[in-house]
């Protein structure tokens, strides 16, 4: 991906300063400019970040220096022991699954994983699972229910995959499947979105009794793209679309149907892994603390009404009805 | 868990329903009466669905004949709209009004014949009506609608409509080449519904169920607030009245995207509540017809416990426009029909519109409900 249009201020001074210190850093003069430079930068960095609409918002959940799952797995987790495939079909690279450590709390880990280098990405169809990667997932969430493991699951994908064989192997059912199963898994679940909340593929791990999002993540009913093709019958207006579908981190607290929008460091995830990281863990670290002593019954009974509420809708009298 | 000894002596009254039926038959008094008082003599020691309290409705003088709001939607419907508009593959994905088929027709008059999609002969509209809107040459289903859907599998005047007072609201102030607010008010007055599923309760064969019913002509039968708590407040009845549950889908559009995230989290709405019924024992047929699409086959639709599918629907998660694009290859003949779902192992049976009914009291006789 090409660098993003509305950070090129951005790229700009960060070049500039770049360029200056590296041809006389020392010099007193140089060293104050550079500082003035870096303040200005910040102040930039802030506008801009603050100004983004939709569609840009969109465009840093797809950075391609955003932290994915894999990165989160080694900065977040202490250790991270892999867990494959679905003993039914394959091992989908889309989802990874495994036993980790954080701080001290053994957990499950269900995340998709997009992949960096091209290759990474066209291993994992570009963090699209099929219905093995559903399956592994739900497979491994109920081991880790019947020995106590809470399950943390890290959303990142643009949608389930569309194609022949993930239709052939039951797409709609598994992910069906795993918001059922999820709804009364006996075990804290705790959903971030980290990046795209990509529809029904984002919602087949997405059932829990938090659900989170990365500031600059977005999750939608359907892609811009995919919506602007059937309501404006062009891709081109994506970012009409984007706008209109009210998803980002902002609007969907403001909604009620996520519990938090996770800060991000100035700039967005992709500027700063590490403080990314540190976020994400506080914020998993609080939510497995409120869970923890929780009984099962009123966990599952709380995680219902939850999702019970969500939905906006009139009611008329009876007599109009 | 076996099968006690009555399932087996319950499932002889299907027999009768195995006969070709028209819209109009309806059980005797003698089998409803005989049917109830077996239902409330018998205890297995399972929950006892369908007893109790509906079993004193049901034995109450108006209930098996009372007036029910849906005898007038069903004049309604009958009168105004083209019954037999076939849903054809295109409408796979949602649609706008400038590509409805059925948008194109109105104002069209209101011919004698129909051309079938299925066969492209012309059909006597009179004839395919009279067989519940399927071909009389080769079979196909064409689109029916909510309200006829259920006068097709309930009892005749059974129907009591749950939730009728609930409304769509544009909670983004969504707003496309036209507000949605607007579309709302078109669509409704189009196809006379509120929104895009019916729920209520009723009887299939003197059996008494939770049924609901998707529309495919109302926005292409997607899944917003209205749908996802309609469905979801009838699952929940549906487990208190311990009542056989039955959804039939219609629904090319998934999840309703004007009403974004609200949609997507109607699925993990719906399929809690499923979950819950489940644990209840609860029995679960899910019919799905043409076309189920998207976020309704991601949810519910699937989750029968027994599932049904007209021949020839187009049933599958991502829309064939979106697979083509994305993998730019042909798809096969017969792709994310029920009969390829059948081969593929995701439905238990494809069911013959005329063979709904008592194929649903069967298998509700077979599970003990």
């Amino acid at each position: 991906m090409d660098n993003l249009k509305f950070e090129e201020p951005i790229l700009a001074l960060e070049q500039r300063i770049r360029s200056l210190s590296e041809s006389g850093g020392d010099r007193p003069e140089v060293k104050e400019e550079i500082r003035e430079l870096r303040k200005e930068l910040t102040e930039l960095t802030r506008k801009i970040y603050s100004e983004l609409n939709a569609w840009d918002v969109v465009q840093v959940a797809r950075h391609k220096d955003r932290p994915h799952t894999v990165d989160y797995l080694s900065l977040v987790f202490d250790e991270f022991v892999e867990l494959h495939g679905d003993k039914f079909f394959g091992d989908d690279r889309a989802i990874r699954t495994g036993f980790a450590k954080l701080d001290d709390i053994k957990v499950l880990v269900v995340g998709h994983q997009k992949g960096r280098t091209y290759q990474e990405r066209s291993e994992c169809y570009f963090g699209c699972a099929h219905p093995e990667g559903y399956r592994k997932a739900m497979s491994k969430m109920r081991l880790a229910a019947k020995y106590g493991l809470p399950v943390i699951c890290l959303i990142d994908t643009p949608g389930a995959y569309p194609g022949i064989g993930a239709e052939e192997r039951g797409q709609a059912q598994v992910i069906a499947e795993n918001m059922f199963e999820m709804s009364r898994l006996e075990t804290p679940i705790v959903c971030v979105v980290i990046g795209e909340g990509g529809s029904g593929g984002a919602l087949g791990i997405g059932v829990g009794d938090r659900v989170a999002m990365l500031e600059f993540s977005y999750y939608s009913v359907i892609s811009p793209e995919g919506c602007a093709g059937i309501l404006w019958k062009s891709a081109e207006h994506a970012s009409k679309a984007a706008n209109a579908l009210r998803f980002t981190s902002k609007d969907l607290e403001k909604f009620g149907i996520v519990d938090a929008a996770i800060p991000e460091p100035l700039g967005g995830a992709h500027r700063d892994h590490h403080q990314t990281a540190s976020r994400l863990k506080a914020y998993l670290l609080k939510s497995l603390r409120e869970l923890a002593g929780v009984p099962t019954e009123q966990l599952l009974a709380e995680r219902y009404e939850k999702f019970r509420r969500m939905g906006q809708f009139l009611t008329v009298e009876p007599a109009e009805a | 868990m076996g099968l006690p000894l009555r399932d087996f002596r319950d499932s002889i009254d299907p027999e009768m329903g195995l006969t070709p039926e028209g819209r109009t038959v309806s059980d005797g008094h003698g089998i409803r009466a005989t049917r109830l008082e077996r239902d409330g003599s018998t205890d297995s020691g399972r929950p006892c669905w369908v007893r109790g309290s509906s079993l004193e409705a049901a034995l109450a003088p108006g209930s098996l004949h009372g007036p029910t709001v849906s005898s007038t939607i069903l004049a309604g419907w009958q009168a105004s709209m083209s019954s037999t508009e076939p849903a054809t593959s295109e409408t796979a994905t949602p649609m706008t009004e400038e590509s409805s088929p059925r948008r194109k027709k109105r104002g069209v008059p209101e011919g004698l014949w129909l051309r079938c999609a299925g066969c492209q002969a012309a059909v006597f509209r009179r004839e395919a009506e009279k067989r519940l809107n399927v071909c009389p040459e080769c079979g196909y289903h064409f689109y029916v609608s909510g309200p006829q859907r259920i006068a097709q599998v309930l009892d005749e005047g059974t129907f009591e409509e749950w939730d009728a007072d609930l409304r769509p609201t544009d909670p983004l102030g969504f707003q496309d080449k036209r507000a949605y607010a607007d579309r709302i008010v078109a669509e409704q007055k189009r196809t006379g519904l509120s929104d895009a599923a019916l729920t209520g309760k009723g009887r299939v064969r003197a059996r008494p169920v939770a049924i609901g019913v998707t529309d495919s002509a109302f926005i292409m039968g997607s899944m917003g607030s209205v749908v996802g708590e309609r469905l979801t407040r009838l699952v929940e009845r549906a487990t208190e009245q311990r009542l056989p549950l039955i959804i039939i889908s219609a629904s090319g559009g998934g999840a309703r995207m004007h009403e974004g995230i609200f949609s997507l989290m109607q699925m993990a709405k719906v399929s809690a509540a499923l979950a819950r019924y489940d644990q209840a024992g609860g029995l679960f047929i899910s019919v799905l017809t043409n076309p189920t699409m998207g976020g309704v086959a991601a949810s519910f639709a699937s989750l029968g416990d027994v599932v049904f599918a007209e021949p020839k629907a187009l049933i599958g998660f991502a829309g064939p426009r979106t697979i083509k694009a994305t993998i730019r290859i042909e798809l096969p003949e017969g792709f994310q029909t029920s009969e390829f779902l059948l081969e593929h192992g995701y439905i238990d049976r494809i069911v013959p519109r005329d063979k709904l009914k008592s194929e649903i009291a069967r298998t509700i006789d077979y599970c003990g409900m």
